[in-house]
């Protein structure tokens, strides 16, 4: 199976520190990976350089995905590949109701006839159905992380970012989160970026570990966890 | 029916009674004020359509408002006949906002930044044409005429008939069709995908690029635009006072329509354009006398309204509207309370 | 020879006066991030109350270097208690009640002092420069403007208040942490900024003829050197002083006064353009 993401000595300095060191990264298709480590590992800064929220160039190594060079490239052209992005901090439209906020996501690849009928096939599968009147602001932490979701799934994306997707959910919502992430997988390689090892074990996936810039280590996910460079590394971390 | 429809919707009734309003003002009064305040009018729609809708604050609007001025001005001289230059004094401000527009937004500048590059450009204008003095500053046949500017060139005329030209109140009916077809552009643009993407701009601009749209192109757009129709309503205000000055390109014109669009009520059409129209009102009568000064009067309200009804006079006054209407109808709150939060509906007022 | 000196003192002199006229701004953004458009009329302001008391009998340096920033200051401190205090965190909204406030300002003084210049002798003659005639009193400009410098960073260095400051550039939670009450740092230093445009007012009063719109004329240039000189105050404000003072004196030189004016602002387009956090968010990150 071919990559559908690679970097080669993708590296990202700021001023002094070296937040991401030449790390060479694969996905094949369909795969469903989680990069975890503690803070400062450097995995949300991986993340960025992903979707092009800096501005790299070839002295920052290469990203390629499904082989075309992305390398400094802008986010909205990155997405207009196919691709679906949630970033750490919810960014959301949240003066405006959770039916326009999906409907403007929608539009861009259903066009205009096609976009409510994607609409109302998301909200169905997330359980926004009830609330798609609502102004998103008004929504709990939780929801409006399952409408940003919505957001990027309703573009069909063969390739999905996620970054802290579980952040402020109940235990019923994660649960659900977990299984829309297994079903978007069937169609869509992903990446889950988390520090929670608990929501990491629930997903099941290869597991990627950063630490200080680096992968340390790869594999599946019983394995990564039980691993005790890996618990060194965490607790090391949090003793600090 | 989304909010968002209600944006592109337009309350066809309240247009008509707009429209017979103008075409029987001249009935009952005298054309030459009322001209005017439909220039300005559409002056601050163009800058409201922006900043209410797409969130860009232009703080150097007057920029597009005087090139459009003196590129009729210069083109009219120039060419005898008004067609083309009419044309051009849309066409010299857009393409000016897009250059300086995609400078900006793919340089990812925005919000205070945007606010000191749009200032600046105004006063280089207003720099450049006030030195323009003497023989040596001529385009063509036009001394550009430094501090007192271009005077005394022929008004629009009749397409292809450059004798007849228009003057009192057929120029009154000419902007009063100028304001119309415009505003009609506004809800068209705001009905479409396009100004959709621009209010999700307007929200949240990351997420709109997040979901793929190229955000610095859109906000490119809007600029010209909004610079075409600036230039349009400078174009008709140098047919008005039949004379084009540095003026238009001053600290003063910026500021002033800045105050229309922020007391008529940011987030509606209709907000700048009474905005305009109530305030060039006061400010014609204020000129007449000397008790009381014009810029305390506007400076006064300016910092009244940005305290007081940060919203505007218009959004305020249809929320206080919605709420009595709520009273009588509760269960239609929810959607009320989208439409208003959004700004982009007229209410029940259009 | 002498001509290069002649340009070299314009040059100092355009930095010192740029400096000066943007001083009370570039502290208030800088530590409040409050832009104050109505700074040129604290100026303007600075120079009527200096006229007024020079006409009234007193001795006009005391007038520019006390009463005026006094006077000012009160204004100032009137102003935040009354508007700016409302309005913290919004950039935008900030903007535009003080640039009513401007427009009101200019009102009154319309309405008390008329709308024809008003103005008063230099206190110093000129004095030969070789072949050229220059004005002493730019000389004092310059020499107040560096004495302001010098002051303003030795309160900030050495002085308890100028630690506070610092700390307020960080952000209000510094100030707080340090066990002062933010919003008071905040009047304080409106009021400050508001005397020292009120200083620079005082000292350009004997310049040129004083208008009620003469506000115009300075909250350009100030507004440009301090948003592209970023955050930090004294750097900051003096970087870009220097390069928009070399340039414009420069080109003014060369070509035409106009053109100089205009290279300025130009020039301040390409800066905010290749910087957007100003000068020193790109360089000099670390000071103050």
């Amino acid at each position: 199976m071919s990559d559908v993401v690679t970097t080669h000595e993708l590296t990202m300095r700021f001023g002094g520190v070296i937040a991401v060191d030449a790390v060479n990264f694969s996905l094949r298709e369909r795969e469903l990976r989680c990069l975890i480590g503690p803070n400062g590992a450097g995995k949300s800064t991986f993340f960025k350089c992903l979707t092009g929220q800096y501005p790299l160039d070839h002295e920052n190594g290469r990203v390629l995905i499904r082989g075309t060079d992305v390398t400094g490239w802008n986010t909205h052209r990155i997405v207009q590949l196919g691709i679906g992005i949630k970033m750490q901090v919810p960014s959301v439209m949240d003066g405006l109701s959770v039916r326009e906020n999906l409907w403007l996501s929608a539009r861009r690849i259903h066009g205009w006839p096609g976009a409510d009928g994607a609409v109302e096939e998301v909200a169905a599968e997330l359980r926004l159905g009830d609330i798609l009147g609502r102004l998103v602001g008004e929504l709990s932490h939780g929801r409006r992380q399952m409408v940003e979701i919505g957001i990027v799934l309703v573009q069909n994306p063969w390739l999905v970012l996620l970054d802290e997707p579980a952040a402020g959910m109940t235990g019923n919502e994660v649960e659900r989160l977990i299984g829309v992430i297994h079903r978007i997988n069937q169609t869509a390689s992903v990446i889950v970026v988390d520090h929670d090892m608990e929501f990491v074990r629930m997903l099941e996936s290869q597991v990627t570990v950063f630490h200080q810039g680096s992968i340390l280590v790869e594999g599946p996910a019983h394995q990564v966890l039980n691993d005790a460079t890996v618990r060194e590394v965490y607790v090391g971390n949090r003793a600090r | 029916m989304t909010a968002w429809q209600s944006g592109g919707r337009i309350r066809w009734g309240w247009f008509l009674l707009a429209t017979a309003i103008l075409l029987l003002l001249p009935l009952v009064a005298d054309t030459h004020t009322p001209t005017v305040l439909l220039i300005w009018a559409l002056f601050a729609l163009s800058l409201g359509m922006m900043w209410g809708y797409a969130g860009l604050l232009s703080f150097g609007h007057s920029a597009y408002f005087g090139l459009g001025a003196y590129t009729y001005a210069v083109a009219v001289i120039n060419m005898g006949e008004s067609t083309a230059p009419l044309l051009l004094a849309m066409m010299v401000p857009a393409i000016a906002a897009a250059v300086i527009g995609a400078m900006m937004f793919y340089g990812r500048i925005s919000d205070v930044y945007m606010g000191v590059i749009t200032l600046v450009v105004t006063l280089i204008l207003f720099n450049f044409m006030s030195a323009t003095a003497g023989d040596a500053y001529v385009i063509g046949n036009a001394r550009l005429g430094g501090f007192n500017g271009i005077p005394g060139f022929q008004t629009l005329n009749v397409p292809g008939y450059p004798e007849i030209s228009l003057f009192g109140l057929p120029t009154y009916y000419v902007c009063a069709v100028a304001l119309l077809l415009c505003y009609l552009v506004c809800r068209w643009i705001l009905a479409r995908s396009f100004g959709r993407v621009l209010v999700g701009i307007r929200e949240n601009e990351a997420r709109c690029e997040l979901m793929g749209y190229n955000v610095s192109a859109y906000k490119t757009a809007i600029f010209a635009v909004s610079a075409a129709m600036a230039g349009l309503a400078g174009c008709l205000f140098a047919n008005w006072a039949e004379i084009v000055t540095p003026r238009m390109f001053s600290l003063g014109q910026a500021a002033e329509v800045l105050i229309w669009v922020i007391v008529g009520g940011l987030g509606t059409l209709i907000g700048p354009i009474l905005g305009a129209i109530a305030l060039g009102f006061v400010k014609l009568l204020l000129g007449e006398q000397t008790v009381i000064d014009n810029s305390l009067v506007l400076g006064a309200l300016l910092i009244i309204v940005v305290l007081g009804i940060p919203r505007g006079v218009v959004p305020t006054l249809q929320r206080a509207w919605a709420s009595i209407g709520r009273q009588s109808h509760q269960r239609h709150s929810k959607a009320g309370t989208a439409r208003r939060r959004l700004g982009a509906s007229p209410g029940e007022h259009e | 020879m002498d001509y290069a000196g002649v340009v070299g003192l314009e040059i100092l002199y355009m930095i010192a006066f740029l400096a000066l006229t943007s001083a009370g701004l570039a502290i208030v953004f800088g530590m409040m991030r409050v832009i104050n458009l109505a700074h040129g009329e604290f100026v303007m302001l600075g120079g009527y109350t200096t006229i007024a008391c020079h006409n009234a009998g007193v001795n006009v340096y005391f007038a520019m270097l006390v009463v005026a920033p006094v006077v000012v200051g009160i204004v100032g401190l009137v102003v935040e208690r009354t508007i700016i205090r409302f309005l913290y965190g919004r950039m935008i909204d900030t903007m535009l009640a003080t640039w009513g406030l401007s427009l009101l300002l200019i009102g009154l003084v319309t309405l008390i002092f008329g709308s024809t210049a008003v103005s008063i002798p230099a206190p110093i003659s000129g004095y030969r420069f070789g072949e050229y005639q220059m004005g002493g009193y730019n000389l004092f400009i310059i020499l107040v403007t560096a004495a302001l410098v010098v002051a303003t960073w030795a309160v900030l260095k050495f002085t308890r208040a100028g630690l506070i400051a610092r700390g307020a550039m960080q952000g209000a939670e510094v100030v707080s942490s340090l066990g002062y009450d933010p919003r008071k740092v905040y009047m304080v230093t409106f009021t400050a900024g508001a005397a020292l445009s009120g200083l620079a007012g005082g000292v350009l009063a004997p310049l040129t003829g004083l208008l009620p719109s003469s506000g115009g004329a300075y909250i350009a240039k100030a507004f440009i050197t301090v948003i592209t000189g970023g955050a930090a105050v004294i750097s900051g404000t003096l970087s870009s002083a220097v390069i928009f003072g070399t340039v414009n004196q420069l080109v003014s030189f060369a070509v035409h006064p106009v053109i100089g004016e205009i290279a300025m602002l130009a020039l301040a387009i390409v800066l905010l353009r290749l910087m957007p956090k100003g000068i020193t968010g790109r360089f000099f990150r670390d000071s103050t």
